[in-house]
């Protein structure tokens, strides 16, 4: 299982540079609750609650943006990529560990912007706690490699969030719809496949984003 | 003609552009490859005789 | 990139043949959709938009898959050619899916009075893949020729075939949730000439499609050696 081993290991990595650096994360955790702030402001006096629950999800796909921009930085910033792709490890290990990295800092991050926007907004049912949970995977997964393409273009960070929106939307529909619906396990089952299918297709396509 | 004739034409008609715009941009491209065939035909020419 | 020139398959100058094809299909698909297909009792002359509009939202999917199709070859090591053949596949499948775009709304306003309708799902599935399309592009000029600029357009591409399903059950799920459905259509009952009609134009379409990718693959090799050409000849 040196396969798992290896996740893990870079798993660890990331989360103990931020833990050291301590950028990203509370960048995240601000940009979330200003997000939170804005949108009180942009919605209308009769707004009602349903489309505040929609406005949770753009600020947790935006929130998450921010982080998937910085995901490889560390990499790109030592070199490091180019040595990992080099190790005796499978290259998919490398994108899973900085998937699962990635989703701790969004599962922080989720911690706190859940309860800010209950007291802003209005109560969190189980349906949007577990919506917000299955969509984060598939963005961590789904990110974690597009970040990686973005990283070999010359246009980083301009161009991840149009690589990531569209392939964002069918989260948002199943988060929303796990939100709002009578029968959210239609649309939690339907995020659940998502990720799935992503993340099987991330995990053999990895290789090929960061080999030559 | 009707409103929903001039509906039809309109879409018929953005096809029809569209594939008439392909078929200027192939002539651009035609022309440009032209020009530069005959640039490398003169330079195998220099090189033929240099 | 290696100096050995892009496996060029022979194409038998079949492409002039190809597109007189296309250009005699897609005339009989005009007649058929103007002087043989009966008027539609309900919609009237705008139903005839449809003979084009679905065809061409057809191909787009083709197309689609005919890139990621490509791009499978190109990542699993089987040719120089894919990576080329592959980017012109999407193009053409971006051209189509704005084209069917472009039909799609005329074809709501003339039936419904509005540009657009969120309850049309083809419509809503076409918007999120040229979205997800157009990005392609920038993605592949932002990153140098080269190995890594195919090997990330090709997984790109991959990515966009899983999309489509997934998108458009995500839009069905969205319908009566996200937006209600006020405008509800049945799909179109045809008669056998409106069948017909309608094989047709999809032939004449995806002939048509087949056609220019063709012409453009042409063009592309042919500035590639040309390039080499130059190349040699300076060198």
């Amino acid at each position: 299982m040196s396969y798992l081993a290896d996740v893990g290991t870079l798993a660890r990595k990331d989360l103990r540079l931020e833990l050291r650096a301590r950028d990203t994360l509370p960048a995240m955790l601000l940009f979330v609750v200003s997000t939170l702030v804005v949108f009180h402001f942009a919605l209308p006096a009769g707004a009602d609650e349903v489309a505040a629950q929609g406005l949770l999800w753009v600020a947790l796909v935006f929130t998450a943006l921010l982080g998937l921009a910085r995901a490889w930085a560390p990499e790109r910033e030592s070199g490091a990529l180019e040595g990992l792709v080099l190790a005796p490890c499978d290259r998919s290990a490398i994108w899973l560990g900085k998937s699962i990295a990635v989703f701790v800092f969004l599962a922080a991050v989720q911690v706190v912007a859940l309860p800010a926007f209950a007291a802003f907004f209005g109560p969190v049912g189980w349906e949007t706690v577990a919506g917000v949970a299955l969509a984060s995977v598939g963005i961590c997964t789904v990110g974690t490699l597009l970040a990686a393409m973005a990283a070999a273009s010359r246009t980083r960070e301009l161009i991840l969030p149009l690589l990531f929106l569209p392939l964002a939307i069918p989260l948002v529909v199943g988060g929303v719809g796990a939100s709002i619906s009578s029968e959210p396990l239609e649309f939690l089952a339907f995020l659940g496949l998502y990720d799935i299918l992503f993340a099987i297709l991330c995990w053999a396509s990895f290789e090929y984003v960061v080999s030559e | 003609m009707s409103s929903g004739e001039k509906y039809v034409a309109a879409a018929y008609g953005v096809v029809f552009v569209t594939v008439l715009v392909y078929v200027a941009i192939i002539a651009a491209k035609l022309a440009r490859l032209e020009r530069e065939t005959a640039e490398l035909a003169e330079l195998a020419r220099r090189r033929n005789d240099g | 990139m290696s100096t050995s020139s892009p496996n060029n398959p022979p194409s038998k100058s079949r492409v002039p043949a190809l597109a007189a094809a296309a250009a005699g299909l897609v005339g009989l698909a005009i007649v058929f959709a103007f002087f043989v297909a009966p008027e539609d009792a309900d919609q009237g002359i705008s139903q005839r938009i449809f003979y084009f509009h679905v065809p061409i939202a057809l191909t787009a999917y083709a197309c689609f898959g005919w890139g990621a199709w490509k791009a499978l070859q190109h990542l699993r090591g089987k040719g120089e050619r894919y990576d080329l053949e592959s980017y012109v596949a999407v193009h053409m499948g971006t051209i189509f899916g704005s084209l069917t775009l472009l039909t799609g709304s005329i074809w709501a306003k003339a039936s419904w009075g509005h540009w657009w309708l969120w309850e049309e799902d083809q419509l809503v599935l076409f918007l999120v893949l040229f979205l997800f399309y157009s990005a392609y592009f920038m993605l592949r000029f932002s990153i140098d020729e080269g190995p890594r600029r195919a090997n990330i357009s090709a997984v790109y591409a991959l990515f966009g075939v899983v999309l489509v399903p997934v998108s458009f059950l995500a839009i069905r799920l969205a319908e009566n949730v996200i937006h209600p459905t006020v405008f509800t259509r049945e799909g179109p009952q045809m008669t056998g000439s409106m069948f017909l009609t309608f094989c047709i134009a999809w032939l004449a379409i995806t002939t048509l499609a087949y056609a220019l990718y063709r012409v453009e693959l042409l063009g592309k090799r042919l500035d590639a050696n040309l390039r080499e050409l130059r190349e040699a000849l300076t060198a």
